[in-house]
């Protein structure tokens, strides 16, 4: 199948190995991910208050550009966006819902953005894990080559996929969409309680110690609980759990890294496929070692 | 001791402002506790994220003073589990917004270390800058 | 010669002899020739200029001088931006005023400079990375995606675009989209995120032509040949060795539009 893509700023860069891996794998299960044509940056946070419709200009440009590419037959009749990011997901998510419940300032965004075609509100925003889930895990079973037998990961979601309800793709006290998944790729699945706590997100930029606290809070809980590695849906929470673990360790000396996967990295390492997909120089604390111990790779 | 408030229009006004932008019932909030509770960054912050409600519903304007709504990392734990339906994040936003409208950034773009500005992802400086900067 | 060169000049008369040598040189045109006429209003006062004048030399047929804000006069420079509404409209225009005809109703104001505090660098130290991008220019991450920037653009370039790029690191798509500009500056008067849309460019340009592109300036690298052999000394030593009143002459009567 063919379903267009929103990669989002960062899977371009230093989340490449986000995107490798997903467009890696996704191609094995026979999903050709396209990424959206003259896409921009969807804002990273939807904007809270009631009278800001600037901010939501960006979103719904992106939504737009799902139009375009169905009239210009780049796609036929796919109105779906996926997307990997779990920041952009909720992002264009709430935006998109924003102008469905409120066609006037809809009208507004449109008139401002007179240089596009309006927007007509058709498009659905979702996150790749959901679209896997619909596709139904045990296709993804089927690929499965290399099962990731031994490795105890623990699942981390964060705060974009789950809340509030009306966009979560799971439920936002006690998801399993990731553990189904990992179960279906083979790995011994680790329960983590905090895996939905808030890794401190934007507070990295200026406070970042507050990350460092809620960093090893969250590792720390996942490694008593036995987990070898965590998951991640989002190039903050990876950023913040992963490349801040040189901080953790400064603060807390005791602290024992932990290696930090995309669930895509994974999902590629089980399919069998070349481990150049997974773009391991880009994680911070290397996973290699771990994945070679388990004798995956 | 008892705190004596005396409520004034000035007060009042504060209120229905917050209200509007964060399009929130706030005297609704009945100081049930639980966005406290479930808050992750509770422990850096001033006062606790009911206290924030309580201010606003009695329109206290000191509450700009206080650095809780700055610590908020719109994570919505608050919003999932409030039993009466209301988006503390919302009202943390609208707190924000009042401080930035009037032009005064939260974080100072050149304070930030030029190293650490390196290492950071796009993800962080964008969202960081929409927070905080207006 | 030298006693000349060091003596304090007086600016009074400097400006006189620039007025001098800027006054229109040939009539061109009688009134009672021109067939068809616009009113325009220069920062407010309404003057009825003939209509096929830039804005430009509208400006000087209406009696202004400049001496500011303007430059080549060929649209290359990006000295003589200019913001306008028309009457009856609310849609804020821009464009460059050697290059832009005047209309009926056009309300105007020269924009002689744009503040932009430009970053100090040397792309031989960075990284050639997004991260130096947002390193010397942070604001970079305040972008909204409101188009503004495009609109305002006098050379047409998809101004948004080339920041959107940025911010994805595409070093490459930034040069391509925003190679014409000339720094007239309008988009980064109008935008909302108080960027400076092509200090930033200048900086991805430049990073791209050292690591990015992989050529070799073939251009530049025969001119400083040709340099280095001599083929432009005759030229120079012709210039270098003119009077101060040569040179002014020179200028006079230089080549140029027509009043």
């Amino acid at each position: 199948m063919k379903i267009l893509y929103y990669p989002g700023c960062t899977l371009k860069t230093s989340a490449k190995n986000f995107e490798e891996s997903a467009i890696a794998s996704a191609k094995t299960m026979d999903i050709e991910l396209i990424e959206l044509t003259r896409w921009n940056c969807c804002g990273t946070v939807f904007s809270l208050t009631s009278d800001d419709l600037i901010h939501h200009v960006a979103p719904i440009r992106n939504l737009i550009r799902v139009q375009e590419m169905n009239k210009q037959g780049l796609v036929k009749g796919e109105f779906r966006l996926v997307t990997l990011c779990a920041m952009c997901y909720n992002t264009l998510k709430r935006s998109n819902l924003r102008v469905k419940e409120n066609p006037e300032d809809l009208e507004k965004i449109n008139n401002l953005m007179y240089l596009e075609e309006d927007y007509e509100v058709k498009v659905e925003v979702i996150h790749f894990l959901k679209l896997l889930e619909d596709m139904g895990f045990e296709k993804v079973n089927e690929k499965v080559k290399n099962p990731l037998k031994n490795l105890k990961i623990a699942p981390y979601y964060g705060c974009m996929l789950l809340r509030p309800k009306e966009v979560g793709i799971d439920d936002p006290e006690d998801p399993t969409i990731q553990e189904e998944l990992l179960e279906k790729l083979g790995a011994e699945v680790i329960n983590n309680p905090f895996k939905k706590v808030c890794c401190g997100s934007y507070q990295t930029v200026q406070d970042k110690n507050i990350v460092v606290d809620l960093s090893y809070s969250i590792l720390t809980r996942a490694q008593k609980e036995g987990a070898e590695a965590i998951t991640t849906s989002c190039p903050l929470c990876a950023f913040n759990l992963d490349n801040r673990q040189k901080e953790v360790k400064e603060k807390y000396p005791h602290f024992k890294e932990i290696p930090v996967f995309y669930f895509t990295q994974l999902m590629s390492i089980a399919f069998g496929l070349d481990k150049k997909y997974c773009r391991f120089d880009l994680n911070y604390i290397d996973p290699e070692p771990l994945i070679k111990s388990k004798g995956l790779l | 001791m008892i705190k004596k408030i005396l409520i004034t229009d000035e007060n009042i006004d504060f209120l229905l402002k917050i209200e509007e932008l964060s399009d929130q019932i706030i005297t609704r909030c009945d100081q049930c506790g639980v966005c406290s509770g479930s808050c992750p960054l509770v422990s850096e912050m001033d006062i606790t994220p009911s206290q924030m409600m309580r201010m606003v519903q009695l329109g206290q304007k000191e509450i700009m003073d206080s650095k809780t709504m700055w610590i908020c990392a719109s994570c919505y734990t608050c919003t999932v589990r409030c039993p009466r339906g209301l988006d503390p994040s919302k009202v943390a936003e609208s707190l924000r917004q009042l401080r930035l409208r009037q032009g005064l950034d939260h974080i100072n773009i050149k304070n930030i270390p030029k190293d650490e500005i390196e290492i950071l992802p796009q993800i962080a400086l964008v969202s960081a800058m929409r927070k905080f900067t207006s | 010669m030298e006693e000349e060169k060091n003596k304090r000049l007086d600016p009074q008369e400097v400006m006189e002899r620039i007025a001098a040598a800027s006054k229109p040189m040939v009539a061109g045109v009688e009134d009672k020739d021109v067939e068809y006429w616009v009113t325009i209003y220069i920062m407010g006062r309404a003057y009825k200029v003939p209509a096929d004048l830039t804005i430009l030399t509208a400006m000087e047929y209406a009696g202004y001088k400049f001496i500011r804000g303007c430059g080549c006069r060929q649209g290359f420079c990006g000295g003589c931006s200019t913001v306008y509404r028309k009457k009856g409209e609310y849609k804020l225009q821009s464009g460059m005023a050697c290059q832009t005809r005047v209309e009926d109703g056009m309300y105007l104001v020269q924009i002689p400079f744009v503040p932009a505090e430009k970053a100090s660098y040397d792309i031989n130290k960075e990284e050639y990375n997004v991260s130096t991008m947002f390193k010397y220019y942070p604001e970079l991450a305040r972008c909204v995606s409101c188009n503004t920037c495009t609109k305002a653009c006098p050379q047409k370039l998809e101004v948004m675009d080339y920041v959107q790029a940025a911010i994805k690191g595409d070093f490459k798509a930034v040069a391509e989209l925003s190679f014409d500009c000339i720094q007239c500056g309008l988009c980064a008067l109008r935008c909302p995120a108080e960027l400076v849309q092509y200090d930033i460019a200048q900086l991805v340009r430049r990073m791209y032509g050292r690591y990015g592109s992989g050529k070799e300036p073939e251009h530049l690298l025969k001119r400083i040949k040709e340099i280095e052999e001599g083929k432009f000394n005759q030229e120079m030593d012709k210039i270098t060795s003119l009077t101060r009143e040569d040179l002014e002459k020179l200028y006079a009567e230089r080549e140029r539009e027509p009043d």
